[in-house]
C-alpha cells in the first residue's frame, strides 16, 4: 500500500473512531442531563408553606414560630378566597334547582382543585389518607393545580379524521355574575401569598422513610434496601466467588471436569437477569425455603448467584497476572502451596479482585429483575438488621419501576422516581469510582 | 564418553555405586569442613513428557563448594537445578528416573516433603523476583512462615542476612520502603538475602546475574566468595569467565549429558574430553 493511501486510511480511521466516542459521549450527556436535572429537583426545590407545616408535623423538623407566621400570613390570603367558596355555596342555595344543578357540577371540580392546592378546605371533615390533609408542597405543582383551577380542559372533536385534540377554556366566563366570579383573578393574583413559596434544601429526601406511598417524605427505606441486598450478595459471593477462582487458577487439573465448570460458569455469566429472580423464587424459597416468602436474605442470596461468575472471571484474570516468579520465590523459600497463595498470589491479585468486586457490587445494586419475586415490596418501611432474615425490603431498582409505572399517583411524583434514579446512579458511579482510586492506591502500594 | 574418577567418600553413595560411574572432582579444593556428597545423583534423568532432558546423569556434588554449571543454552543446566529443590514440581509434565539424594534422602521419595525440602535448599533466580512488600517484610517472609514472630528475633535474622548478602549498608536506612524501589544489583543480592533469611545449606543460583550489570555482576561474585565455605553453592552460568572466577567445581552438560566434571582449574586449562575443550575455547554455540 503507498504511503498516501495508507495516510488516507489512518486519518478515516481517527476520524470514524473520534466520532463513535463523541457519540457516545452525547448520549450519556443526553441521558443524565434530565436526570441529573430532575432528580436534584427532588432535594433542591422552591417549597410552599404546606412542605413546610408537612415537615413539621409529619418529622418534627423545622422552626414552630416562622412556620406560624407564614401559615398565618397564608391563611389570612387563604380566608378570602374561602369566603369566596362558601358565598357561591350560598348562593347556589338559592337558585332555582335547574341552575342549582348546573352550576353544582361545574363548581365541583374548581373545589377540588382548591383543595388539592390549598389542603383540606373549611368544613371537611378530616381526610384519612395523608396525601389529603396536606395541600401542594411544591410551587411548580402549585403553580399546575393553578391552571386546573383557572381553566377547565376539553377535547376538540370537530376533526373526525384525527385524534380529538385538548383545549383549554377558562372558568371564570362560566361563573360569571356569581360570587364566585372575583375568585380566579383573586387566586391568580395571590397564589404565592397563600402558598409562602420558598428555596427548599430538603435533605431529608436521602434519609427519612416515605409516607403514605412516597407523596411525601424521603427514599431511606430503598436506599438502606438497596445496601442490604448488594452487600448481602457480596457476604456470599464474594469469598465463594475468590475461592472458586483460586481453585480454577491453582488447583484444577486441565482436563474434563474442568473445563465443564468453566463453561458453566460462562454461561452463567451470560444468563438474563430475570431468570436468576425465578431461579431463586424457585429453588431458595419455596425449595429451600430459607424464608416463609420474599426476604432481604433470600434476595440476596439470588443476586449473589448472578454477580458470582463476573466476581470468578475478574479474580481468575487477576490471580493469573501475578507473575510466576513471585510463586516460584515463595516455594524455593519453602512455603507450601496454600501459604504463597494467601501471603503472595492473593495480595498481588487483591488490585484487580477488588475492582471486580466492587463493579459487581454495583450491579448487585442496581438490577431489577432478580429481586422482583424474591426481595422487593414497593412500599414499606426501613427495616431492622434483624429482620433482614425474614422481611422483605424496598429498593432503589424496583421502586424506579414500581412509581413510575404502577403507582395510582405517579404522574404527580416525577420528582421522587427522578431522585431514586438519581440515586442510584449515584450509588453505583460512586462504587466504580472507589473501585478506581482503591485499585490505583493498592497497585501504587505494590509498585513501591 | 564416561569416566571414573578416584572416590574417597564411597560411604555416602553406599555400595550399590560399585556399579556406577559417578563423577566426583579428582581433586580437592581445601575448605574446611566441606568435601562429603551433599547432593548424590544416581542415572538421574529428567523428563518434559517424552523428551529427556536431562540424561542419566551420575555425580555428587560436595558440600560447602561451589559448583558451577556451565553448557550451551537448552542443554539442561536450569532442568538439573531446579530438579534438587523439586522447583519442577510446578511443571505438570515433568517427571524424573533414577536416583538424586540429599544428605543420603532421596529427593523424589515417597515421603519426601517438598516444603521442608526447599527451606533446606533455597534458590535465586535469573530474574531478580523479590515480593512487592518492604525490604523487611522481603526478608522476613521466610524465617515468618516457618513460624517464627518474635520481632527482635526477625530484626536480628533480617540484620544479619542483609550483611551476609552485602546490602546492609546500602538499605539499612530504608528498610520499610517497597523493595520493587531497588536497583536490579541490589533487587538480586535482596533475594539472596531472602533465602539466607530460612539458613538453608544448600543455595541455587540459576543465572543470577544474567539481568544484571557488570558492576552489578562483580558485587555478586564477590558475595558468592564471601559465602563459600559456609554453604554449598551451585551456580548455572553461562558466563565461563565468571565460572572459573567463582567456583571450585565445574559441570559442563551437552544435550542433557554430563560430559565432564572437574576441578574448576582443571576442566578450563586441562579439560579431558574434546567437546568441553571446543566449547570452551568457543568453537561451538
Ligand atoms: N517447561 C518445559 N516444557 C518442555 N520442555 C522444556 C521446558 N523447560 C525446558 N524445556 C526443554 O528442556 C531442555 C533444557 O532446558 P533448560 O534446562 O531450560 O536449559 P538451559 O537452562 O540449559 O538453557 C530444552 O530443550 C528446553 O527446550
Ligand atoms: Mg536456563
Amino acid at each position: 500500500m503507498n504511503l498516501g493511501t495508507r495516510k488516507i486510511l489512518d486519518n478515516s480511521f481517527t476520524a470514524v473512531g473520534m466520532g463513535s466516542i463523541v457519540v457516545m459521549a452525547l448520549a450519556l450527556l443526553v441521558v443524565l442531563t434530565p436526570i441529573v436535572y430532575n432528580g436534584v429537583g427532588a432535594v433542591f426545590f422552591t417549597g410552599t408553606i404546606e412542605h413546610r407545616t408537612m415537615l413539621y408535623k409529619e418529622y418534627g423538623r423545622g422552626d414552630s414560630k416562622t412556620i406560624e407566621a407564614q401559615s398565618a400570613t397564608a391563611d389570612r390570603y387563604r380566608g378570602e378566597a374561602y369566603r369566596m367558596l362558601s358565598g357561591f355555596e350560598a348562593e347556589m342555595e338559592g337558585m332555582t334547582p335547574e341552575a342549582s344543578r348546573e352550576y353544582r357540577s361545574k363548581y365541583a371540580p374548581v373545589r377540588a382543585a382548591m383543595s388539592s392546592l390549598l389542603g383540606p378546605l373549611p368544613g371537611d371533615p378530616q381526610p384519612m389518607l395523608t396525601r389529603f390533609q396536606y395541600g401542594q408542597t411544591r410551587w411548580e405543582k402549585a403553580e399546575e393545580k393553578l391552571h386546573d383551577i383557572l381553566y377547565e380542559k376539553k377535547w376538540d372533536y370537530s376533526d373526525p379524521t384525527v385524534m380529538a385534540k385538548e383545549f383549554y377554556v377558562p372558568r371564570a366566563e362560566a361563573f360569571a355574575g356569581t360570587k364566585l366570579a372575583p375568585l380566579f383573578g383573586y387566586v391568580d393574583k395571590h397564589l404565592a401569598d397563600m402558598m409562602q413559596p420558598q428555596f427548599t434544601f430538603y435533605w431529608g429526601f436521602f434519609t427519612d422513610r416515605s409516607l403514605d406511598a412516597h407523596i411525601f417524605g424521603g427514599i431511606w427505606p430503598e436506599i438502606q434496601g438497596t445496601f442490604f441486598l448488594a452487600i448481602g450478595a457480596m457476604l456470599f459471593a464474594f469469598p465463594l466467588g475468590v475461592i472458586a477462582a483460586v481453585y480454577f487458577t491453582e488447583y484444577a487439573k486441565e482436563g474434563f471436569f474442568t473445563s465443564i465448570l468453566r463453561s458453566a460458569n460462562s454461561t452463567l455469566a451470560g444468563v438474563p437477569s430475570i431468570v436468576f429472580g425465578l431461579f431463586g423464587l424457585a429453588f431458595f424459597i419455596n425449595t429451600m425455603k430459607v424464608s416463609e416468602s420474599k426476604s432481604v436474605l433470600a434476595g440476596s442470596l439470588t443476586l449473589a448467584i448472578m454477580i458470582l461468575p463476573t466476581i470468578i472471571r475478574a479474580a481468575e484474570e487477576a490471580i493469573l497476572s501475578v507473575p510466576k516468579t513471585y510463586k516460584e520465590a515463595s516455594l524455593g523459600l519453602g512455603s507450601t502451596k496454600w501459604n504463597t497463595i494467601a501471603t503472595v498470589i492473593l495480595p498481588a491479585a487483591l488490585p484487580g479482585i477488588i475492582t471486580g468486586g466492587i463493579i459487581s457490587l454495583g450491579r448487585a445494586a442496581g438490577e431489577t429483575a432478580p429481586i422482583i419475586f424474591t426481595a422487593a415490596v414497593s412500599v414499606g418501611s426501613a427495616i431492622g438488621i434483624a429482620d433482614v432474615f425474614s422481611s422483605p425490603t424496598p429498593a432503589l431498582s424496583w421502586n424506579i419501576y414500581n412509581l413510575a409505572s404502577e403507582h395510582e399517583m405517579a404522574s404527580e411524583i416525577r420528582h421522587v422516581q427522578y431522585g431514586m434514579v438519581l440515586s442510584l446512579v449515584s450509588i453505583v458511579l460512586l462504587l466504580n469510582l472507589s473501585a478506581i482510586l482503591l485499585r490505583a492506591k493498592i497497585s501504587q502500594k505494590l509498585k513501591g | 564418553m564416561q569416566m571414573t574418577a578416584e572416590h574417597k567418600e564411597s560411604k555416602a553413595t553406599g555400595p550399590a555405586t560399585a556399579t556406577r560411574d559417578i563423577y566426583i572432582p579428582s581433586e580437592r579444593v581445601a575448605v574446611s569442613g566441606g568435601g562429603t556428597p551433599h547432593v548424590v545423583a544416581k542415572d538421574f534423568s529428567i523428563y518434559y513428557g517424552d523428551f529427556e532432558a536431562v540424561k542419566k546423569v551420575n555425580a555428587e556434588i560436595l558440600s560447602k563448594y561451589v559448583t558451577a554449571i556451565i553448557g550451551p543454552s537448552g542443554c539442561g543446566k536450569s532442568t538439573f537445578l531446579r530438579a534438587i529443590n523439586r522447583m519442577n514440581d510446578l511443571i505438570p509434565s515433568c517427571h524424573t528416573s533414577g536416583i538424586l539424594q540429599f544428605d543420603g534422602e532421596d529427593i523424589y521419595g515417597k515421603l519426601t516433603d517438598e516444603v521442608l525440602l526447599r527451606k533446606k535448599i533455597g534458590m535465586v533466580f535469573q530474574k531478580p523476583n523479590p515480593f512487592p512488600k518492604s525490604i523487611f517484610d522481603n526478608i522476613a517472609y521466610g524465617p515468618r512462615l516457618h513460624g517464627m514472630t518474635d520481632k527482635k528475633q526477625l530484626e536480628e535474622i533480617v540484620e544479619r542476612s542483609l550483611r551476609k548478602a552485602a546490602l546492609w549498608d546500602e538499605v539499612s536506612d530504608r528498610l520499610e520502603r517497597n523493595a520493587l524501589g531497588l536497583s536490579g544489583g541490589q533487587q538480586q543480592r535482596l533475594c539472596v538475602a531472602r533465602t539466607l533469611a530460612v539458613e538453608p545449606e544448600i543455595l541455587l543460583l540459576d543465572e543470577p546475574t544474567s539481568a544484571l550489570d557488570p558492576k552489578a555482576t562483580a558485587k555478586i561474585e564477590d558475595l558468592i566468595q564471601e559465602l563459600r565455605g559456609s554453604y554449598t553453592i551451585m551456580i548455572v552460568t553461562h558466563n565461563m569467565q565468571q565460572a572459573s572466577r567463582v567456583s571450585d567445581y565445574t559441570m559442563f552438560f551437552y544435550e542433557g549429558v554430563l560430559v565432564e566434571y572437574a576441578q574448576t582449574a582443571q576442566l578450563f586449562t586441562n579439560p579431558k574430553d574434546r567437546m568441553t575443550e571446543d566449547y570452551i575455547t568457543g568453537r561451538f554455540s
